[in-house]
């Protein structure tokens, strides 16, 4: 039981660095440019499947087909970000949502249009770091892969973390995601500061599709599951914060592999539910803090608070 | 020779108009001071020569270029600096990265990191810190010394002393004196403390209610031709009873 439990651990941290790559794009996209891109796991897919493409049809290794597919995908993120998010975002807090549920739809029949419907998988092309596996002491058993994709996780947000953190791009992004208006009195243009925002989280979502398609099967309609993975690892670790993105895709991996030992069903299920608990006791804590307490918070969370009802009701005499 | 010429513009916040066709002239090196009462139009007039509000009508030549439609970023390049109203520091980002980010964006030229510093020594302890923890008059030595990492020909300072200790007033002049004696950069200071901008100003620009009022050296005018300005009361011969 108790190896099963570590094994389960382990598992589940590991996962964790898959849905952090594919969260670190949707949170940096949040936090810099306050766009939230709902087709960002169609956008995954998207990677995956060109990739897939190049490595079936035209027989190039793995790594080079990554290397044609990321700057690929980059240049259709800016592009996306010059020609349609930039003029959604014009048109208030609404048309963003609206655009990008089409643009997941577009993207999505327009994937099946092409490659079909059959579900495919780069497993095949990655010879035996598909199934082989660390066999470590007290029965562990460490699968390659998952090892492999979190330790891309941990360089690409290491790597991320110190561009923001020590170059001139990065400090116009995060300058930018302060005060648009005041970075671009500083010199700053914060409309390519977006599109590089854009081009940076399209890369993200492509590399986390490759690896989806490394480790599991996909089609054309897998993005919108990986984008409610992405959201709840996001809002797990804190929105816009890189680290965090790292932390949350932890913690629902894990809440899914232990949820996992539970039941089959439980896997999925206790990953939302752990989101839930997350969620409101966030939103619990802003009410605390708001109202100076967990009794006064917890109150007006649950509306309690008589002065409330009483707005609600239109009665302040 | 005028480096900022700027002919009858017009700027209007929705319905609102905030600039009813202002014209002025900015020479080389000089400094020239607004005042006027809030809603005047002041920081308006900032932000439309800064490019961050593109006046309706009207043109503004920068050094012989029309540059009325340009974005405030081409500006900053061009060599206009703005230190906005409300300072406008990049909150979570230390005092260094502010200073490198108009430095690494804007013109080049002797401006440096070491030069900000010696301009404003108390920014020297703190350039590590993160710009949301300074105080008020730390606030504006940062703003103006980001400003000046750009390198501009014409640095406007918009409200200056507004919110600051009186000692902390005396220090960001000081450094300011300093400045306007090298005769290198035009200054717009808007500032509301007359005494101070008579004192300091070349030429200064009086506006009430979206218009010039008057406009001139300091010396030219009585400190009741100013007040009047400043309020917008005209001096008209009293009408007959």
């Amino acid at each position: 039981m108790f190896e099963q439990l570590l094994q389960a651990i382990l598992q589940g941290a590991l996962l964790g660095g898959y849905y952090a790559i594919i969260a670190a794009g949707l949170s940096l996209m949040f936090g810099v440019v306050r766009f939230i891109n709902l087709a960002h796991g169609d956008l995954s897919i998207l990677g995956a499947l060109i990739t897939l493409s190049l490595v079936q049809i035209l027989g190039l290794p793995v790594l080079a087909a990554i290397a044609v597919m990321l700057p690929l995908m980059a240049v259709i993120g800016w592009l996306m970000h010059m020609f349609l998010f930039e003029r959604a975002m014009k048109g208030g807090f609404l048309l963003p949502i609206l655009v990008t549920i089409g643009l997941g739809a577009a993207l999505q029949n327009g994937m099946f249009g092409i490659w079909g419907s059959d579900t495919r998988s780069l497993g095949a092309s990655i010879g035996s770091l598909a199934w082989s596996s660390w066999y470590l002491p007290g029965g562990i058993i460490l699968g390659k892969l998952p090892v492999l994709i979190f330790g891309t996780a941990v360089i690409v947000i290491g790597a991320l973390h110190l561009m923001l953190k020590r170059t001139g791009l990065g400090r116009a992004i995060r300058a930018t995601a302060s005060d648009p208006e005041a970075a671009e009195l500083c010199g700053v243009d914060a409309r390519q500061v977006h599109r590089a925002a854009a081009a940076i989280a399209v890369g993200l979502a492509a590399i986390a599709g490759v690896f989806l398609a490394m480790r599991a099967q996909i089609t054309p309609y897998s993005g919108p599951a990986q984008l409610i993975f992405a959201f709840e690892a996001v809002v797990i670790g804190g929105i816009g914060s890189l680290g965090g993105t790292l932390i949350g895709g932890i913690i629902l991996g894990l809440s899914q592999t232990l949820g996992g030992l539970i039941s089959a069903q439980m896997s999925l299920l206790s990953g939302h539910l752990v989101f839930l608990g997350v969620l409101i006791w966030r939103i619990c804590r802003e009410e605390k803090l708001a109202h100076g307490g967990w009794r006064a918070g917890l109150k007006a969370v649950l509306g309690l608070s008589s002065k409330r009802r009483k707005l609600a009701s239109g009665d302040l005499s | 020779m005028s480096v900022l010429n700027v002919n009858n513009i017009i700027c209007r916040h929705g319905l609102m108009t905030a600039l009813r066709g202002v014209s002025l002239e900015i020479h080389a090196g000089e400094v020239l001071c607004v005042i006027g009462a809030n809603g005047a139009g002041k920081t308006t007039l900032m932000r439309a020569l800064a490019g961050a509000h593109i006046p309706d009508a009207g043109q503004i030549l920068f050094q012989g270029r029309d540059i009325t439609r340009q974005n405030a970023h081409t500006r900053v390049r061009g060599g206009i600096a703005m230190s906005p109203e409300g300072r406008r520091l990049f909150a979570d980002m230390t005092v260094r990265e502010n200073l490198m980010i108009a430095g690494e964006n804007g013109q080049n030229g002797d401006w440096t990191l070491d030069r900000v510093l010696t301009a404003f020594p108390q920014l020297v302890p703190l350039i590590d810190k993160q710009a949301g923890g300074l105080s008020g008059g730390q606030r504006q030595a940062a703003a103006i010394g980001r400003a000046l990492m750009a390198n501009p020909d014409v640095l406007l300072l918009d409200e200056v002393s507004l919110g600051l200790s009186p000692a902390a007033v005396e220090g960001v002049y000081a450094s300011l004196a300093e400045i306007r004696d090298t005769r290198v950069m035009a200054m717009v200071i808007v500032e509301q403390d007359l005494s101070r901008s008579l004192a300091f100003a070349d030429r200064i620009l009086c506006m009430a209610e979206g218009e010039i009022k008057l406009a001139g050296s300091p010396a030219d005018f009585t400190k009741d031709q100013i007040t009047d300005a400043y309020f917008g009361i005209q001096n008209e011969a009293p009408a007959d009873v």
